[in-house]
């Protein structure tokens, strides 16, 4: 099996911004990728250019196998997509919010329904199923989001800052899910700006100004730049690149 | 095919959890078909209308009572001793006075040359034009009444006549044309709200990192909403026939074809709207500015658009509601078929067409 993510000299211009800027990266099947850098680097952009959202402008690829310009609708179907905001039918209840992104994958009504039975039971989601996901509280709302972006068992799952203002004990817990999906050979590919959840990827690259500057796990990373934790590796690698601007 | 149906039933939900919406969808036809037909009524019935009868013979009298009896003029406040039609307009409360002069009764038994005087007060030039409207018609049926059937009265050139809508009442007018300004506003305000709503709340973005395709996605929204288009067009037809008893003198079936080529153009002004804004409320501005004033002012739905200037009247071309207009009149008033009406679907269609065609444009290069 190739690589769950290859691409070499990703770009992505807006006019005369460059979002993106020739990022090369591969992911391994399986593996828990984190995506870092400060708010504006191009992480978002990076990621919508490997879920189909966005076409590069330059740069060639794969994601799950399938390149990013001309299979698009194979990619589709192999990735789940969970981002920032949180983005089911705030009128809906949890049910229909997971029943119409299943059937919007084309999952047999049977089979449907047993796959929803089995995320309901691993994300423990029984309790409030049944009520308008607006009326959930945040974390609730992000392991039903967790919940709609993995019926339909995607190889690669891409998580943009899947935690944003959950408190720490759903963090936790939504990590130790996070796990359990990665065991089960889902690739998950993180963005993140707590440093915490950062330690818990296999690798992590770092981005600034729509660049990758340091790639590697994380123990490694704060070993090689000699600082206490990755908070302050992260810092000082923002900081220099910033000062050499 | 699916998928489409997978997304129109979803949007059924929306919209039956939205009540509020719904509401609106139901509420406004009902209002605006009762503000139009009621409010803006531009029948004219009351006038005041003071007499100067100077021939005072039978003939002259049967004419005056024809006038008061006519359902449409009642009798000016009493004029004392005035002889003067100027001095009745400035001095009663009349808005028409009716002058006949002596002689008369001595034309109509010789058939000579003879003219009754009308003046009419301009001030209210809608009432004005009205009252010389009604003022002439029921001149013409006193003159009528007075001859045996197929003569003719020599000197008198009164020729008033109204086409169409003999009865004078401007609800057969205007509650049609209300079907065609109500369609068009429902369907463009709902379609762009819908989508607008996916963009803020997320799940668009969402539903695109789905093997769904963006033609998949717009169908299977707008689908339910042309159901609730025609619900409503259907509404404000039925009122048009039950409770203003416009007359139907075409084909029903030709009329729901049409229309739901209408509804469909309409709707594409929704979709194109919603992929040039971000948020629910620039969509509904959006919508709003687009489709209501200009259904209402240019589509020769109140105003003529013959009487428009030239620039006005050229702008009238690319508005969708004139051709619906135009096309339910013709239907419903006239009973006219496709051959006189197919040029005017033939116009909603291409625009139909040239708006989805830039919308999808739109709509890829938000993904590229």
């Amino acid at each position: 099996m190739s690589r769950a993510v290859d691409v070499v000299d990703l770009t992505k211009k807006f006019g005369d911004f460059t979002a993106v800027n020739s990022i090369s990266l591969s992911v391994e099947t399986g593996e828990i990728f984190g995506f870092l850098g400060a708010n504006g680097a191009g992480k978002t952009t990076a990621i919508r250019m490997l879920c189909g959202l966005l076409l590069p402008t330059s740069g060639s690829g794969t994601v799950a196998g399938y390149d990013i310009y001309k299979e698009n609708e194979k990619i589709k179907h192999s990735i789940g997509y969970m981002s920032q905001k949180f983005s089911l039918y705030p009128d809906l209840t949890g049910m229909e919010n997971l029943t119409f992104y299943g059937s919007v994958y084309r999952i047999p009504r049977k089979q449907l329904k047993d796959r929803i039975d089995k995320v309901i039971e691993t994300l423990s989601l029984a309790d409030f199923i049944d009520r308008p996901s607006m009326a959930l509280p945040v974390g609730w709302r992000q392991r039903l989001a967790l919940g709609a972006a993995i019926l339909h068992e995607p190889k690669i799952l891409f998580l943009d800052e899947p935690t944003g203002g959950v408190d720490p004990v759903f963090r936790r817990r939504f990590w130790e899910m996070l796990y359990r999906l990665a065991e089960a050979g889902t690739t998950l590919f993180v963005t993140t700006h707590y440093m915490d959840e950062a330690e818990f990827c296999g690798r992590i690259s770092i981005m600034h100004r729509g660049e990758i500057v340091e790639l590697g796990n994380p123990k490694e990373l704060i070993k090689k730049h000699g600082q206490p934790d990755l908070q302050e590796t992260f810092i000082s690698l923002i900081s220099a690149e910033a000062n050499n601007a | 095919m699916h998928k489409i149906i997978h997304i129109a039933r979803k949007e059924i939900m929306h919209i039956r959890r939205d009540v509020r919406s719904l509401f609106i969808a139901i509420l406004m036809p009902l209002l605006m078909t009762f503000l139009y037909g009621y409010a803006i009524n531009l029948d004219i019935k009351n006038i005041k209308l003071g007499v100067l009868d100077f021939d005072k013979s039978v003939e002259s009298r049967e004419l005056v009572t024809k006038y008061f009896s006519s359902g449409y003029f009642i009798p000016a406040e009493s004029q004392v001793q005035l002889d003067d039609p100027e001095r009745v307009l400035k001095l009663t409360d009349a808005h028409v006075v009716l002058v006949i002069k002596p002689g008369f009764a001595e034309a109509l038994a010789n058939r000579t040359e003879y003219q009754v005087g009308l003046l009419l007060d301009g001030a209210d030039a809608n009432l004005a034009a009205a009252a010389g409207n009604y003022a002439a018609a029921v001149f013409n049926q006193y003159l009528v009444s007075m001859l045996p059937p197929g003569m003719e009265l020599p000197g008198v050139t009164m020729s008033h006549q109204v086409l169409y809508n003999p009865d004078l009442k401007s609800s057969h007018f205007f509650v049609p044309g209300l079907v065609g300004v109500i369609l068009m506003m429902i369907s463009a305000l709902l379609t762009s709200i819908t989508i607008a709503r996916e963009k803020e709340t997320g799940t668009l973005e969402q539903l695109l990192t789905s093997p769904v395709t963006p033609r998949q996605i717009i169908i299977g929204k707008v689908l339910p909403y042309i159901g609730l288009a025609l619900f409503d067009g259907l509404l404000v037809y039925g009122f048009a026939i039950l409770h203003f008893h416009v007359p139907m003198t075409g084909s029903n079936l030709l009329l729901f074809v049409f229309g739901v080529i209408y509804v469909i153009a309409a709707l594409s002004i929704g979709v194109l709207i919603s992929t040039l804004v971000k948020t629910q409320q620039l969509a509904m501005m959006a919508a709003l500015t687009v489709t209501m004033l200009p259904s209402v002012m240019l589509s020769g739905f109140v105003f003529e658009i013959k009487n428009m200037p030239l620039f006005l009247q050229w702008v009238t071309s690319i508005i969708p509601a004139k051709y619906f207009i135009l096309i339910i009149r013709g239907i419903m008033l006239k009973g006219s078929g496709i051959e006189v009406l197919w040029p005017q679907a033939a116009v909603l269609i291409v625009m139909t067409l040239v708006l989805l065609g830039i919308a999808a444009k739109k709509f890829k290069m938000k993904i590229g």
